[in-house]
């Protein structure tokens, strides 16, 4: 494998020097194998030491260093140089604002996952003790696939309603409070659900699909909140139809 | 500058810095908790632990197994009480987190599956397929958001501790958004700031693993201990240093020399076992150090592999199957393909060994306490000692929750004792001039260090000269680089001086944490003049109970190399033995 | 200097452009957008409804004007834009109505299949009841 000359462009900002942001092309000779990260890293060590952005594990599981390729939400550190071709246009992540040049803020991610409660309220509560909770295979493989999700926020940055409508939850944590609420140890889905069917939840969701073709993890949140609208729809009709059956 | 109040703060959200920040939360729900960390606590470099962690849970295994294990995995430098609270802890804080909600691998009944991994005698290994520090990290992370006294500071940068009057008092950090300073007062602190790998040019840690934990406390007078302890994870792709998980051969993978052979065989290890029938501690499950080992010299007699990167020795999965892969490997298939263009299903993959953990680190004690009151730590960034000169596999994950746990009752206890809180006036003093520092850094401008040159040269002094196998001479020249290196550090000039996430900045205060952690590591290497676990030298083949049955301790010593002193092992029953990877299940 | 610079994080103008960064924005605004002929179908239906409840005459001349070209037009155009909404949203049923059998779940082809099995049969039974066999 050999070397490549790549031009990259890099949507940079400063909010101390730049009103906003604008493109730098950096030509950048790289190896045939690298990812868009290791173009950046030598751009950082080579040329130009002021670049900024995140990145920590180069084996997409940190989730740290999401960014728009030509266009597209990616992780960079598994995003190939090899299937591009021309120009690498590299912007931030949409949707995010700008902290400064690659680095987005997301302190609205960041809450949004608090509110969704995103870990176990027991079923049954249980002493260590007593030992571990039972959990067949199948039991786990029924909410399996939501763990897997990064905090990449790639997600956010593909869904269109997130861009349009800032106050909607957004696929990951919807998708992690419905992990939660598949788990055969959890009793907490009547909690999550306050937030979950609010305005600002599922039901903003118009099931475009984006969320679950960009996930570098394959995680599904589409799924996640279709499942979830199923859930809340039955739940009202067994509420006003139904409310025998309520206890 | 601002400043932030609290009784107990904590450095780093990774595995041990959230365990340690939720049973502070659960102990005493009044207490004020800052938690402190470089990047958001997912980003933290748990998420990419992927074989497992070591518990006693199935009927046929015994603390005293995995005790022996340890002990004799870590060629008896551990500290065999440390040894003995870490086994007992281990199953209780497992289940814990399967009561969070860890998804964790599980058998037809329901009931967890383990494991077996390198130099193990049992299945004890607790595995959520081959992501188990992701979904431990996420779990603990998850878990913590339901406390509101745990206040997060992400993307918080510590540059110091506060230390007055032999005490510590907090620390002074960079919020990295603003670049401005803070001040965290705290009445007992937690340093959970990970490894150092990052010293190395070829390594499985993040960019993130930079020593800062250790460099903290080492700076503040802490010692750190058996730093010369440096391993080598066998199977690292050849291209990018990502792991491939030594549940690969937990699992059945073998490893091929260039001409088919499985070489283990000839390096103490064999007799070979039967293909997808791993034995215990035989063969591929050896421990890492030996495997490592055995490939150096493999690779000394021409037999292996010539790749583009370098040699390499083949990992054979294909005889588990692509469903088993699937299952149990579905990452290490995935980067397999993705970083190398192989996939085990069909083809052996290429691998070398790759610095992947710091057995050594902050001086800690059984409690998590360290030599500096008020100064807890606890995680890979301490040295305990449960690893000794060789951790195994699965041990680590393990201790990050047992002894961040730890940390924090000594934390709280030690809060609870109420030594006075140091004054204002010394705590406002000594943050201006920590302040001072940074602005001086800033600032400076004309020597033309470069933050990328200094590290490139640091990159290569570690790798040529403290790797697997080690001389006096490399050794001293090591020494005398990084000796250098920490001179024309204290020129570096920054090409960003604005405020905004600097991470030209950040870098720089990295890559001054490794160079003091690189030079603890060499020296403390040059001095121990025998071969143990990971510190092998080819002037002192042989182990040294009666010199080197020791810790080291290297002791800052501003600018000059450290000074390096010794303590006694704790051993409680078991005596130094022969470790014996020869078949037979391990006695 | 000070006015050159913004001092805060910089957040980016929302446009419509985003419709044509990626195809799968415009697929999913011709699924959105199908909704109108679907919608436009079902006031013809209730037009003709109208006309059947206000005598033979009126049924006749609403059957006529069926006939008319612009009519055939967008009744051909109703007919592609529902069948693609259908099938796109049979695409999607496998993520909004999983079926786990024992471990394993049953595969997205069987239960999109499924759908249009259900489909058919439905479609059919109204044809017989219309009486076109
Ligand atoms: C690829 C890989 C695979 C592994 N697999 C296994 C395995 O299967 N089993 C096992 O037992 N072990 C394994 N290990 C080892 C184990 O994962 C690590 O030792 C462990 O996760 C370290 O956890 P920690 O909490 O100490 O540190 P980390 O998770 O690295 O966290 C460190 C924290 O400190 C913070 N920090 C650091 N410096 C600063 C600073 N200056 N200011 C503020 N915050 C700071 C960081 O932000 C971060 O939050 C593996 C390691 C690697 C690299």
């Amino acid at each position: 494998m050999g070397e490549r000359q790549v031009e990259l462009e890099v949507l940079r900002y400063n909010p101390e020097t730049d009103r906003e942001p604008h493109f730098q092309r950096y030509s950048v000779a790289c190896r045939e194998e690298w990812v868009v990260l290791d173009a950046l890293n030598h751009v950082k060590e080579t040329l130009d030491p002021t670049l900024s952005y995140r990145w920590s594990c180069h084996m997409a599981v940190c989730g740290s260093c999401g960014m728009m390729v030509n266009g597209e939400p990616k992780l960079a550190c598994k995003t190939f140089l090899r299937n591009y071709h021309g120009v690498i246009r590299v912007e931030p992540l949409r949707h995010f604002p700008i902290e400064r040049d690659l680095v987005t803020v997301i302190d609205d991610f960041v809450a949004k996952l608090t509110r969704v409660k995103p870990y176990l309220i027991p079923k049954e509560p249980k002493s260590v003790e007593a030992g571990e909770y039972r959990q067949t295979p199948a039991q786990l493989k029924r909410y399996k696939q939501f763990t897997l999700c990064i905090n990449c926020m790639l997600c956010y940055a593909a869904c269109p309603e997130y861009g349009l409508i800032p106050d909607y939850l957004g696929p990951a944590a919807l998708s992690l409070a419905h992990r939660y609420n598949q788990d055969s140890r959890d009793g907490g889905r009547g909690e999550r659900q306050e937030e979950l069917a609010s305005k600002e939840g599922v039901w903003e969701c118009s099931f475009v699909g984006a969320c679950s073709e960009v996930c570098p993890e394959h995680v599904d949140p589409a799924a996640a909140i279709q499942q979830v609208k199923i859930r809340s729809t039955l739940d009202w009709y067994q509420e006003h139809l139904m409310p025998w059956l309520k206890k | 500058m601002e400043s932030v109040q609290s009784d107990v703060a904590i450095v780093g959200a990774g595995g041990a810095g959230l365990r340690a920040a939720i049973a502070l939360a659960q102990s005493d729900p009044k207490l004020r908790i800052a938690l402190i960390s470089k990047v958001y606590p997912m980003r933290s470099h748990t998420c990419a632990a992927e074989g497992g962690a070591a518990g006693v849970i199935k009927p046929d295994d015994s603390l005293e197994h995995h005790f022996n294990d340890t002990v004799g995995g870590g060629d008896w430098l551990c500290d065999q009480d440390a040894v003995d609270y870490l086994v007992q802890e281990a199953p209780k804080e497992l289940i814990q987190l399967e009561h969070w909600g860890c998804p964790w691998s599980r058998e037809p009944d329901g009931s967890v599956a383990v494991r077996p991994f390198g130099g193990m005698k049992k299945q004890r290994t607790w595995f959520a397929a081959d992501k188990s520090g992701f979904h431990i990290l996420h779990t603990l992370f998850q878990t913590s958001l339901q406390f509101a006294s745990i206040e997060r500071f992400d993307e918080y940068y510590v540059t110091e501790l506060l230390v007055h009057e032999g005490r510590c008092a907090g620390v002074v950090a960079i919020e990295m958004r603003s670049g401005q300073m803070r001040r965290f007062d705290a009445r007992a602190l937690i340093i959970a700031g990970g490894g150092a790998g990052r010293m190395f040019p070829f390594t499985t840690n993040g960019a993130i693993k930079t020593g800062d934990g250790m460099a903290l406390a080492y700076r503040a007078g802490v010692a750190l201990k058996d730093m010369e302890f440096v391993q080598y994870h066998p199977t690292g792709l050849p291209s990018t240093g990502t792991l491939l998980t030594e549940a690969c051969r937990g699992e059945g993978g073998v490893l091929l020399n260039k001409n088919g052979r499985r070489f283990l065989q000839d390096y103490g290890m064999g007799p070979e076992t039967p293909l997808g029938k791993p034995v215990f501690k035989t063969m591929e499950l050896g421990p890492r150090d030996r495997v490592s080992q055995a490939f150096w010299q493999e690779q000394k007699k021409g037999n292996m592999m010539p790749t583009q990167w370098g040699d390499a020795m083949l990992l054979d999965m294909r005889h588990l199957g692509e469903k088993t892969i699937n299952e149990r490997l579905p990452l290490v298939r995935d980067m397999s393909i993705s970083y190398m263009g192989v996939d085990p299903v069909t083809d052996p993959v290429p691998v070398r060994p790759v610095v992947h953990y710091m057995m050594g680190g902050i001086d800690t004690d059984t409690r998590a306490a360290t030599r500096l009151p008020g100064l807890f730590a606890a995680g890979e960034c301490a040295c305990v000692s449960i690893n000794g000169a060789n951790r195994l596999g699965s041990n680590s994950l393990t201790e990050l929750l047992v002894f961040g746990r730890r940390a924090a009752l000594s934390a709280l206890e030690y809060v609870k004792a109420g030594a006075a809180p140091v004054n204002e006036g010394a705590r406002a003093a000594l943050a201006t001039a920590a302040q001072g520092r940074l602005r001086e850094l800033m600032q400076r401008s004309g020597s033309g260090e470069t933050v990328a040159g200094l590290r490139k040269e640091m990159m290569q002094t570690m790798e040529q000269n403290a790797g697997i196998y080690r001389t006096s001479e490399g050794l001293t020249e090591a020494c005398a680089k990084l000796s250098e290196l920490r001179r024309r550090y204290a020129r570096i000039e920054l090409h960003d001086k604005t405020n905004v996430y600097n991470t030209d900045l950040l870098q720089a205060l990295e890559l001054g944490s490794m160079l003091d952690c690189a030079e603890a590591v060499t020296q403390s290497a040059l001095a121990r003049q025998e071969s143990r676990g990971a510190h092998q030298r080819l002037d002192f083949t042989a182990r040294d109970d009666v010199k080197f049955l020791r810790h080291s301790l290297a002791l800052y010593a501003q600018n000059e190399p450290p000074r390096i002193d010794y303590r006694d092992v704790v051993i409680t029953r078991s005596q130094p033995g022969v470790r014996d990877y020869s078949g037979g299940g391990g006695k | 200097m000070a006015e050159e610079m913004n001092g805060k994080p910089y957040v980016r103008p929302i446009t419509s452009e985003w419709i044509f960064r990626h195809p799968r924005y415009l697929r999913y605004m011709t699924r959105e957008f199908s909704c109108l002929f679907i919608g436009g179908y079902t006031l013809l239906l209730i037009a003709g409804l109208k006309s059947l409840s206000e005598g033979r005459a009126a049924y006749d001349a609403f059957l006529e004007a069926l006939k008319s070209p612009a009519s055939i037009v967008f009744q051909v155009v109703a007919l592609a834009f529902a069948a693609y909404h259908s099938v796109t949203w049979f695409a999607l049923t496998p993520k909004a109505l999983p079926l786990q059998l024992g471990e394993e779940f049953v595969s997205d082809g069987a239960i999109s299949g499924a759908h249009y099995v259900v489909w058919a049969v439905l479609s059919l039974g109204i044809w017989v009841l219309a009486g076109a066999f």
